[in-house]
């Protein structure tokens, strides 16, 4: 086993998947042959020749809608966005095409695609390069919708998007690329899709969180044991369909729920799961659960993004608000 | 009419100056006077050194990223310079000379690279929008702005710019081509600098020229030496007049070079030569446009070493001044441009968060 980055991760991940199986193929603006801007699918053109591994010309709704043909005619295409906040130019094509191809031919056109986007903020990069998306994606029905927060996780996620056979958004936590090392297998395991994980067992809160927010839940969960307040913390991993029976399973055990995101508030994903849990774990909860999420606005340039961005500290103070209410 | 007539994909690109700053077109020679002249070489040279020194401040760790203009003040400034104050600009983000031009702060440039939404505010009548990231969509902006130009009857003209990379985006056709439909008063500036990041304008497109795709629009279009200001100012100019007639859109190709890097996180290193690089310094814009104004007796050495001594304190003072304010953001100012109106919800986020910080204090 090595000890690798989650970027590394993601590009072994790729490289194994394109040495086990021709079809898959692998593009984006600037992906081929300077390996990408964050360097994410580096060496992998050298590899596999450059009709597999291509740059493509700056044209989204064409990388997006390009992939959906690829993938109807018998190839695995791996699309990269270069980052989040230029989606939007393809997103009719997920829309319109992707997401209800398979519906629309009652299962005949399929598109087993994955679109690779470096997401969310914290890095602070220009205008439009710290988006999180994640509510635009996961109300589309048809669409799948995964983000991993360890190196381990996104080997083993990357590779089951791959192989789904339905066109799945890959959102990578640019933020924490280079972040951490974590042993990985050398060899190809996949981590089944729709699969949250308990990634620190608690007694009196759970929170559910995805993506580079993990590890702010984790700092604050450790301010707070301190004080004796015991945190359980849920990775989503799969934002949808997302995993019912691991969150409902945590919220019954503790009886307090906390989703922490980095994207908005009003109808995000923090909001689904609430009302989720209101549904079917209703009678468990202690106290009304908590929407800790970015705000309801533009993504702030960076000498403002601190506000928006749930820090540890913030966090810590909301589980301590949560914690003291009494049924 | 010099549009359409050098189609680069027939004739060659049209040029004024040399490379050596000789006047090879005499024909076309402007007749500006010495002040607009001087007023074009000055931004300039203030647009390169301003370049130059946000890049060490971003190696000192005092800016952000940052995208130099290096090579292009030309394709930039000849534009610029044909533009009358009620003219407007759908910009992209390399554009530094341009807006200096029109009368964009470099004070709200450097703010703006600088992390801060301050920096796209413009001096009152200074008809330049916002830096735009989003690729391709300045030329649906233009498209809108021209034609309410039209329907309201103002002569006013909309200048749009796009980089060779961007071409390739959709957007830039359907701008275009709803401005030619309607025979909106639109100037389309394609900065043909080699590159988009890593990716070489061969891989981006098929024609021969950039220019020539504007014949898919019915309009005319031309490709220019890029690196000469005066061939720049005068197609932009032959352009503007059209489009102020009424007689539609232009499509320009500057066909020029990036001398630095994509942005400050870019190693151009990986995907050129030097020998390139080496090759097109020697067609360098201003140098060029220098040896043009010596030889026309409007400039000098010492003029020289006097400006760029001023304008390097004024850049170091600029800056100074932005790191002493730049940095700072008031939480209220997060929340209340969202709507004209603050909603509920954001006064109550709004509320929650001031609670928060002023009892973490
Ligand atoms: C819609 C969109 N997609 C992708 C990007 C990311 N991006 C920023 S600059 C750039 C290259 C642009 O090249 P070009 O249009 O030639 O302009 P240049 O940067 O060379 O001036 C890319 C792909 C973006 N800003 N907008």
């Amino acid at each position: 086993m090595a000890i690798i980055t989650l970027l590394e991760a993601i590009n072994q991940a790729l490289d194994q998947s394109m040495e086990k199986d021709n079809s898959v193929v692998l593009f984006g603006e600037d992906a081929g042959f300077e390996g990408g801007v964050f360097r994410v699918t580096a060496g992998l053109q050298k590899k596999y020749g450059e009709e597999r591994v291509f740059d493509t010309p700056i044209a989204e709704s064409a990388i997006i809608g390009s992939a959906i043909g690829m993938a109807m005619n018998g190839l695995k295409p791996v699309a990269e966005i270069q980052f989040d906040g230029f989606l939007f130019p393809g997103y009719t094509d997920l829309v319109t095409h992707a997401a209800r191809m398979r519906n629309r031919s009652r299962g005949q056109f399929t598109v087993p695609m994955v679109v690779r986007v470096p997401h969310g903020g914290g890095i602070r990069a220009l205008e439009h390069h710290s988006e999180a998306i994640e509510t635009l994606l996961g109300s589309i029905p048809g669409l799948k919708v995964v983000t991993p927060s360890t190196p381990y996780d996104a080997k083993g996620l990357l590779i089951a998007a791959i192989n789904d056979p339905d066109p799945v958004v890959f959102l990578e936590p640019k933020r924490i690329y280079r972040a951490g090392k974590q042993e990985v297998p050398a060899e190809m395991y996949e981590i089944p899709l729709g699969k949250a994980k308990v990634v620190k067992q608690g007694t009196d809160i759970t929170v559910v969180a995805w993506g580079a927010i993990v590890r702010e839940v984790e700092k604050a969960a450790k301010l707070v044991e301190a004080e004796g307040i015991s945190v359980e913390i849920v990775d989503l991993r799969t934002i949808a369909p997302y995993d019912e029976e691991t969150v409902l399973a945590s919220v019954k055990k503790t009886g307090r729920f906390m989703v922490v995101t980095e994207a908005v508030k009003s109808y995000g994903p923090a909001a689904e799961l609430i009302a989720m849990v209101n549904e079917k774990a209703f009678y468990s909860l202690e106290a009304a659960p908590v929407r800790f999420t970015g705000f309801d606005i533009t993504v702030p340039l960076a000498r403002g993004e601190h506000y928006h961005f749930p820090q540890p500290e913030r966090i810590a103070f909301e589980l301590k608000k949560l914690a003291k209410v009494r049924p | 009419m010099i549009a359409k007539k050098y189609d680069a994909s027939k004739d060659k690109q049209f040029q004024i100056l040399d490379q050596n700053g000789k006047v090879v077109n005499e024909k076309f020679e402007p007749n500006l006077p010495k002040e607009t002249l001087l007023k074009m070489y000055k931004t300039a040279v203030l647009g390169r050194s301003a370049d130059i020194k946000a890049l060490q401040y971003q190696r000192q760790g005092r800016m952000l990223t940052y995208a130099p203009n290096m090579g292009q003040e030309a394709a930039q400034i000849g534009v610029a310079a044909a533009m009358e104050p009620q003219d407007w600009n759908s910009p992209m983000y390399r554009e530094l000379n341009l807006q200096l031009y029109r009368g964009v702060t470099l004070e709200s440039v450097f703010l703006y690279w600088y992390g801060n939404e301050r920096g796209s505010i413009r001096p009152d009548g200074v008809r330049v929008l916002p830096t735009n990231i989003i690729i391709g969509s300045q030329s649906n902006l233009a498209a809108g702005l021209a034609m309410a130009s039209k329907i309201r009857k103002q002569p006013e003209v909309t200048v749009f710019t796009i980089g060779d990379g961007g071409t390739a985006h959709g957007e830039f056709y359907e701008g275009l081509n709803f401005a030619a439909t309607y025979n909106a008063p639109v100037v389309a500036v394609i900065q043909n600098n080699q590159y988009a990041i890593s990716t070489p304008v061969r891989k981006a497109s098929k024609s021969e020229s950039l220019a020539q795709k504007g014949a898919a629009f019915g309009i005319p279009f031309v490709q220019v030496d890029g690196n000469d200001m005066l061939a720049m100012y005068v197609v932009a100019k032959e352009a503007m007049d059209r489009a102020r007639k009424g007689e539609g859109p232009t499509l320009i190709e500057a066909f020029t070079y990036r001398m630095g890097p994509h942005t400050t996180s870019d190693d151009p290193s990986i995907y050129r030569t030097k020998e390139e690089e080496n090759e097109w310094a020697k067609k360098d814009p201003i140098a060029r446009f220098k040896t043009y104004l010596i030889n026309k007796g409007y400039w000098s050495e010492e003029e020289e070493a006097k400006l760029v001594e001023d304008v390097n304190n004024e850049i170091g003072e600029t800056f100074k001044k932005v790191e002493s304010y730049g940095a700072k953001v008031e939480l209220m100012e997060i929340f209340e441009h969202t709507y004209a109106e603050m909603t509920p919800q954001l006064k109550e986020q709004y509320e929650d968060m001031k609670k928060y910080l002023e009892g973490a204090k």
